[in-house]
């Protein structure tokens, strides 16, 4: 039991008050995002990366993996509260959810998805523990080759498999890889697509990618269509206390569902939109109560909010273990690893076991934490929903240019962040994902140079991709995931947006 | 109305897929500026190719689907908002690049953003937006030490 061996170290780097006080922050922080529509983990996690670049590693990315874990309970809040999940994991919940709030069982609904989530979010951070040295070893033995296909099945089927239409998807996902391309190629000095401009040639940040997609462009989307939508607060009637037959309803959908999430989510499928949904039709299917599905079935809550967090948690396996992200958030929190000169994998298992096992340590503390900040503390979270929204995001905006020229005092960056923000808008508007772009710029300039170094151990044969069985492999599955969506329409009913 | 509007032409899509195409000839044209110092391999070429191959073939599909009306339903726009928007950011970005400092931008961002979501007290707005630049200003500039462009306004604290 090597495994609890390194957790059991991990968890005395987790518990130094410094740390505990930094999961603290990031799971306050992470929840409120949650809460608030217009900001998910993903651009909350961009926004601090250039606060938190001095501070200490090991503590900012314990931080950003309470955000993330924050954010997946605060989702479900918005929600079930007003119909409009906060972030897209939480549209299922919103579905039966919503229906239980206005039919006042708004307190049960919100019992079921917190205790639910932490019941998921601490199994599938057990998985993790189990799962990562054994990956660890496995992806010891990858060479450059198999790293490329690798990245090649993560590429496809974050943008083509699941989404609604493939062309789009694989349209996001290059205008990612073409961003990538910007600046100074480091193996060779020359310069690419940088046209003399000095910023562009230290190549685009993801921070001011991100910002830009995710604050401005969502902020330009929701007021140009202000005038069509209007949200509407459901107040928290009655007890906020499950009934016995609450609990009896809600354990097995909380473990089918984290059945659904942990895999899902480890999977380089991308997002936790298909576990929640997987999860919802199976409880609509298996309930014993099939008159409440359409009237506020707890099951229908329990199930996609315990997959949601399972699959958080089930994401960190290929971003640890590979230094793979399948998910805007996860894409950001690589960036993170980055602007410390970590770089996730099996290497980072090696060299730094302290902060990789403390991080995964501290996920379990961060459960903990929003258990009981979630429970007691409801009342609180539903407050910030009153924020006016001109306020709301009059202010992420102002964070979002501070937050960009903080990193990059200089106005050319400004400008980028606005043309990221008019691409954001157009994106949403004409329904083309958004996370493939920011895991293209963050993971096409990594799959290059891994196709290189396999090029030039090859001396410039391209046959070495398919002579290791690996990276073979990997490539047909990365074909099959691409060609799929053509042949199966249903698979876009699992739409992956992201914010 | 005789035709159905799923099967209409969708300029929108086409100016799409026109965009793509000009972004794959760019990235190619730039890609043959660049020079091949490793005799084995095709170095800092081979993504560049590969990046503009893509989106050509993408660039087709994209034109495709706007033929054929492929594209999904679109809601009725509000330009206004997204002027003001851009215009507080405008604002920001021209007052930083003259050197007037981050505090009087921020704060015409936030009453723009403000106006744009429906708010109709821009003065009460501009102050609070000044407020919050103070703040920041505090919390970045002196808490975390990291540089913000100063101008007269900043010289002051």
């Amino acid at each position: 039991m090597e495994a609890f061996t390194s957790l059991a170290s991990g968890l005395a780097v987790a518990i130094q008050p410094m740390n505990l006080l930094f999961a603290l922050i990031g799971v306050l922080l992470g929840t409120a995002v949650g809460v608030l529509p217009g900001i998910g983990p993903a651009l909350t996690v961009a926004l601090l990366l250039p606060i938190t670049f001095k501070l200490d590693p090991a503590g900012s990315i314990i931080m950003f993996a309470g955000i993330y874990y924050g954010g997946m309970y605060g989702g479900s809040t918005t929600a079930i509260l007003i119909n409009t999940p906060g972030e897209s994991a939480s549209m299922a919940t919103a579905l039966e959810g919503n229906l239980m709030a206005k039919a006042g069982r708004g307190g049960p609904a919100l019992a079921t998805s917190a205790i639910g989530s932490f019941v998921a979010g601490t199994i599938a951070t057990l998985g993790l523990t189990l799962l990562a040295p054994y990956l660890v070893e496995i992806a010891v033995s990858f060479g450059p080759e198999d790293y490329f296909a690798l990245m090649c099945v993560a590429f496809v089927t974050v943008s083509a498999t699941f989404g609604d239409s493939p062309v789009r998807g694989l349209t996001s996902l290059f205008i990612g890889l073409l961003l990538g391309l910007v600046g100074i190629d480091i193996l060779s000095g020359q310069s690419r697509l940088s046209f003399g401009i000095p910023e562009l040639y230290d190549n685009i940040e993801v921070t001011t990618l991100a910002v830009g997609l995710f604050a401005v462009g969502e902020a330009l989307y929701v007021a140009s269509r202000r005038h069509i939508h209007e949200e509407k607060l459901e107040p928290v009637r009655g007890s906020l206390w499950m009934t016995k037959e609450d609990w009896k309803r809600s354990w097995k959908p909380w473990l089918r569902g984290t059945l659904y999430g942990f895999p899902i989510g480890a999977l380089p499928a991308g997002g936790a939109e298909i576990p929640t949904f997987l999860s919802y039709a199976t409880e609509k299917r298996l309930t014993k109560y099939p008159e409440d599905f359409g009237r506020g079935a707890i099951e229908g809550v329990a199930g996609p909010e315990a997959a949601n967090n399972a699959s958080a948690a089930g994401t960190l396996v290929p971003l640890l273990t590979l230094g793979l992200p399948t998910s805007a958030t996860a894409a950001m929190m690589l960036a993170g690893f980055q602007q410390y000169g970590l770089n996730p994998g099996p290497l980072l298992f090696a060299e730094q076991p302290a902060l990789v096992w403390g991080l995964i340590a501290s996920l379990f503390i961060a459960n903990a934490m929003l258990l009981v900040l979630n429970l007691p503390l409801v009342g609180l979270w539903v407050k910030l929903l009153a924020i006016p929204q001109p306020w709301l995001y009059a202010g992420i905006l102002v964070f979002a240019t501070m937050g960009t020229i903080a990193a990059n005092p200089s106005p050319v960056e400004l400008v980028m962040l606005t043309v990221f923000g008019v691409l954001g808008f157009l994106m949403r508007r004409f329904d083309f994902p958004i996370a493939p772009v920011v895991v293209g710029l963050i993971l096409g300039p990594i799959a290059e140079s891994q196709l290189r170094r396999a090029l030039s151990i090859s001396l410039g044969d391209p046959m070495v991709l398919l002579q290791s069985p690996i990276s073979a492999t990997l490539l047909g599955i990365a074909v099959i995931a691409l060609i799929l969506p053509f042949f199966l329409k249903g698979l876009g009913r699992f739409k992956a947006v992201e914010d | 109305m005789t035709t159905s509007p799923q099967r209409r032409r969708d300029a929108a899509g086409l100016v799409i897929a026109l965009i793509l195409l000009a972004l794959a000839g760019l990235v190619w044209w730039d890609m043959t500026k660049l020079q091949i110092l490793s005799p084995y391999d095709l170095g800092p070429k081979v993504m560049p190719i590969v990046v503009s191959v893509g989106l050509t073939l993408l660039a087709i599909g994209n034109g495709i689907g706007a033929l054929r009306g492929d594209l999904p339903p679109r809601d009725s726009l509000d330009w206004k908002p997204i002027i003001l928007i851009l215009g507080g950011l405008a604002a920001l970005i021209v007052l930083i690049a003259i050197g007037g400092g981050f505090m009087i931008g921020t704060a015409i961002l936030f009453a723009t953003t403000s106006a744009a979501f429906g708010r109709r007290a821009f003065l009460t707005d501009l102050l609070i937006g000044a407020v919050i630049a103070v703040f920041i200003y505090l919390l970045f500039g002196k808490l975390l030490t990291l540089s913000l462009p100063a101008g007269p306004l900043e010289r002051l604290f």
